[in-house]
């Protein structure tokens, strides 16, 4: 078996292949759901009832596709330019640890003022926090691979000391839990009565923002340029080194933003479970979407639908909700696959 | 396609029918052609025309879609690397695969045995390889590092390498590509050697001297079929030519144009690496000449080229523009101070494959108020200005939207040109401005290098081809490991004198390396 290019991908390819992606998807999660002795169609059935059914499940959907849009759009800028930051669960903390430190009180403002203030803070935190690893990368050729991710460690772990000390509530009966954000430090809900807040709203209104900058400004073309190919960019004069630079701002302060809209959105407060692996699940999302930004919040509903729609089927068929974890990889992997086959033609000897 | 069969004994490899396509692309057309043993065939054609796919569907790496080669009167499978090997097909790439950190003998051995295993009996390799090297002259010292041989040699090394595994037919690709002219007769009175021991050999080239100088019959391949076979004693280069490119080829006519002021100096610059360093550069660059920068491969034209375009900074030594020491030199101040580029590689240095024709060819220019106001990209500006340069480069390409990897080399490099040239650069740099272009894109690049030099522009010409820098280049100079020559007039110095000059003749490099 091998691999020849194909000159031009046909446009039926490049739509049958992912179609036939998520087709593989499903056959081979019905087989895991067969093993685990029940009916695919209803498994199936109850995911998709239990993301899309209902009006609260859609909302479900979309709550939690909210961090996974931020931490997608963080990861698709970043990896656009080829600055392969595998941090954004580091970054994300660092946005809400700014959030709880600036929302407790510290600053009583109104909330027009507060929120401003506490989003500007966030994406600053999350910035500075990839600005190391990309200073590390360009002046000394440090794999931002490894720092980015060894990051995300002394993160969590620097999260537990700050709740086990100076951030710890005093009124928490001992959980290792912040205070909670007083009332003008948090985004209000869009439906009363339902947990979807105006975070979902940001992350739209950020997917659009990003998808601007990529496709209409000088620094989405840079950024793209030296992604493709920073050779070229260079000898064209484009300033490598600060593109990658401003790459790892931009992308710090988006993966920083679902921590705070976490935060200040849906907990309230800080605690250690926060995220579940959003950072990670995000180059999940930003490869689903081929990188682009408006794809990232399709993918990230899709992804979100999966593991909310797994939840209630679990606990309607029995099933285990890992399931939603072996379909969101077993899509990333088929998808791979997909993309591959439109660019080569596979010959049998 | 019929000939009359080379009557003396039966053919060492027969290819029948080969057909490859690659979607509406035909690369090789019903192509048919036998080797003879003892003979020296050689396949001529331009880039493109066919040639490195047929040796790939000869090798096995590619399988074709009609049409089987023969070996020694058996047919190979298909698909099978293997297979050629066993059948006792050597190839000699044009880049070689050698490991530098090895030894020659180990180098030659590698791959016929396990170079660590206590069983591999080094005296007997080398035995057998002094065999080799008695029996067809070629001198290769088993014992020496590869990373300490000279070009030439290391040819030697793979030749070697293949008559190691038995090889009763060799075949090179492009193997003068990286010789000097006394190194490329040196390796065509071993090809002789060869054949006289009972060899057969195909050399792959696209240069109609060594073809005449260097083989017994020549089969020319054209746009995927071959457009002629002939004996190589009963032709000349002009049918060659005409048969290679499919119509009659002109030299460019060099019109003489007044020798303007300076617009570049370099002043003893020298470089830091990586790469090969220049040693101690200096050269004048006039409005209205071009300086044909002569030699051979990876004698620091490619870091000349870099300092020009900006790429590189001179370590020591100055660079003016104009009469004005530039300092920060960089390629956004080579685009400051006028100089139009094009870079030696289209793929990797030239253009950025996954963008579109609009977007590589503003690729300079984005910030310029003409592209972009206050961080935002006019993109109907850059199409515009597209669909100019596709206009007056007369490229073919679906429109400026298509993404620039799906053009040709020739289309390619004309966006490329168009790029270079918009705004009528002052100086310009054309680094191996044709490679691998076909003869009609050769054409139209020299005329605008020559329509450049009219207008009153520096034309600073890199290039291994040196006849094209005979052919254009007011003043020559011959680049040899880092340094470079004094500039002489064309005509000045015979072609065999410039050839031991790329040698290393009359420089302080080859005093050192004597």
């Amino acid at each position: 078996m091998r691999l020849e290019p194909v000159v031009s991908p046909s446009a039926l390819a490049s739509i049958l292949y992912p179609a036939g992606a998520i087709l593989v998807t499903v056959v081979i999660a019905s087989l895991l759901v067969l093993v685990a002795g029940a009916s695919p169609f209803t498994v199936f059935g109850l995911v998709l009832k239990g993301a899309a059914g209902s009006q609260f499940a859609l909302m479900e959907t979309l709550t939690r596709a909210t961090p996974l849009i931020f931490t997608g759009l963080a990861v698709a800028v970043a990896f656009r330019a080829r600055l392969w930051n595998i941090g954004a669960e580091a970054q994300l903390y660092a946005g809400a640890i700014i959030t709880v430190v600036l929302g407790t009180g510290a600053l009583p403002l109104p909330a027009v003022v507060l929120l401003p203030l506490m989003i500007a803070a966030a994406i600053l935190a999350g910035a500075m926090l990839l600005a190391g690893p990309a200073v590390l990368k360009i002046r000394f050729g440090v794999d931002e691979v490894v720092t980015t991710l060894l990051i995300n460690f002394i993160m969590v772990l620097f999260v537990s000391m700050l709740l086990e000390g100076v951030l710890k509530d005093p009124m928490g009966l001992g959980w290792p839990q912040s205070q909670k954000l007083i009332a003008d430090a948090r985004l209000p809900r869009i439906v009363t009565g339902r947990r979807l807040h105006y975070g979902f709203v940001l992350a739209i209104l950020s997917a659009v923002v990003v998808w601007i900058v990529m496709k209409k400004t000088t620094l989405g073309f840079e950024m793209r340029a030296v992604g493709h190919n920073p050779e070229a960019a260079r000898f064209a004069g484009i300033p490598v080194n600060r593109v990658l630079m401003k790459t790892a701002l931009f992308s710090g302060g988006l993966a920083a933003l679902a921590g705070f809209s976490e935060v200040a959105g849906l907990k309230g407060n800080l605690t250690l479970d926060l995220s579940p692996g959003y950072g990670y699940s995000g180059i999940v999302v930003a490869m689903l979407a081929l990188l682009n930004p408006l794809g990232v919040v399709v993918s990230a509903i899709f992804v979100a639908g999966i593991f909310v729609g797994a939840d209630a089927m679990s606990r309607a068929a029995g099933v285990p909700s890992y399931i939603a974890d072996v379909m969101v990889a077993l899509a990333l992997l088929t998808m791979v696959v997909a993309i591959m086959l439109t660019r080569y033609r596979v010959r049998w000897r | 396609m019929d000939r009359p069969r080379v009557p003396m004994t039966a053919p060492v490899l027969r290819l029948s029918g080969i057909t490859k396509r690659f979607g509406p692309l035909t690369a090789n057309d019903a192509i048919s052609f036998e080797l003879a043993q003892g003979e020296v065939l050689a396949l001529l054609g331009e880039n493109g025309a066919g040639k490195t796919t047929l040796m790939n569907i000869l090798f096995g790496h590619y399988v074709a879609d009609e049409g089987t080669v023969e070996a020694f009167g058996k047919q190979l499978p298909p698909g099978d690397p293997r297979a050629a090997l066993t059948a006792g097909i050597g190839m000699v790439h044009q880049h070689f695969t050698l490991a530098e950190n090895l030894s020659v003998l180990d180098n030659i051995a590698l791959g016929t045995q396990p170079l660590l295993s206590p069983r591999f009996d080094r005296e007997k390799a080398r035995r057998r390889i002094a065999e080799i090297t008695s029996e067809f002259g070629l001198a290769v010292n088993p014992s020496a590092l590869v990373s300490a041989l000279a070009v030439g040699e290391r040819q030697r090394v793979e030749i070697v390498k293949a008559l190691y595994r038995d090889a009763k037919v060799l075949i090179l690709d492009e193997p003068t590509a990286v010789l000097t002219p006394a190194e490329s007769r040196a390796l065509f009175e071993t090809l002789r050697k060869l054949t006289a021991g009972g060899l057969s050999v195909i050399f792959i080239s696209h240069k109609l001297h060594e073809v005449m100088a260097g083989s017994d019959r020549v089969i020319v391949l054209h746009g995927g079929k071959v457009a002629g076979e002939r004996r190589t004693a009963d032709t000349d280069v002009h049918e060659l030519a005409k048969l290679m490119v499919g119509r009659e080829v002109l030299p460019p006519a060099v019109e003489p144009v007044p020798r303007g002021a300076v617009l570049m100096q370099l002043d003893g610059v020298s470089t830091a690496g990586p790469g090969v360093r220049l040693d101690g550069v200096s050269l004048r660059l006039h409005g209205g000449e071009i300086v044909g920068i002569a030699g051979v491969s990876g004698n620091g034209q490619a870091t000349l080229a870099a300092l020009v375009a900006g790429m590189a900074a001179p370590s020591s030594g100055s660079l003016s523009i104009n009469g004005r020491p530039e300092a920060g030199w960089s390629p956004r101040a080579a685009l400051a101070a006028g100089i139009g580029r094009i870079p030696e590689d289209r793929h990797s240095t030239g253009t950025i494959g996954d963008m579109t024709i609009a977007e590589n060819v503003a690729l300079e220019a984005y910030r310029s108020p003409r592209f972009s106001k206050s961080g935002f990209l006019n993109g109907r500006a850059m199409r515009g200005f597209a669909e100019q340069v596709i206009g007056d480069y007369e490229v073919k390409c679906p429109g400026p939207d298509a993404r620039i990897r799906l053009l040709s080399g020739g289309n390619m490099q004309k966006l490329i040109l168009g790029r270079a040239l918009d705004g009528d650069p002052a100086i310009i740099l054309a680094n191996q401005p044709t490679r691998g272009l076909d003869v009609g894109a050769v054409a139209y690049v020299q005329e605008r290098l020559l329509a450049a030099r009219a207008r009153g522009a520096a034309v600073l010409l890199i290039s291994e081809d040196l006849d094209e820098v005979l052919a254009l280049a007011d003043r020559i100079a011959v680049m040899y490991r880092g340094r470079l020559s004094e500039p002489f007039s064309r005509g000045e110095k015979t072609t065999a004198e410039i050839g031991a000059m790329m040698a290393g003749a009359g420089s302080d490099g080859a005093a050192h390396a004597a």
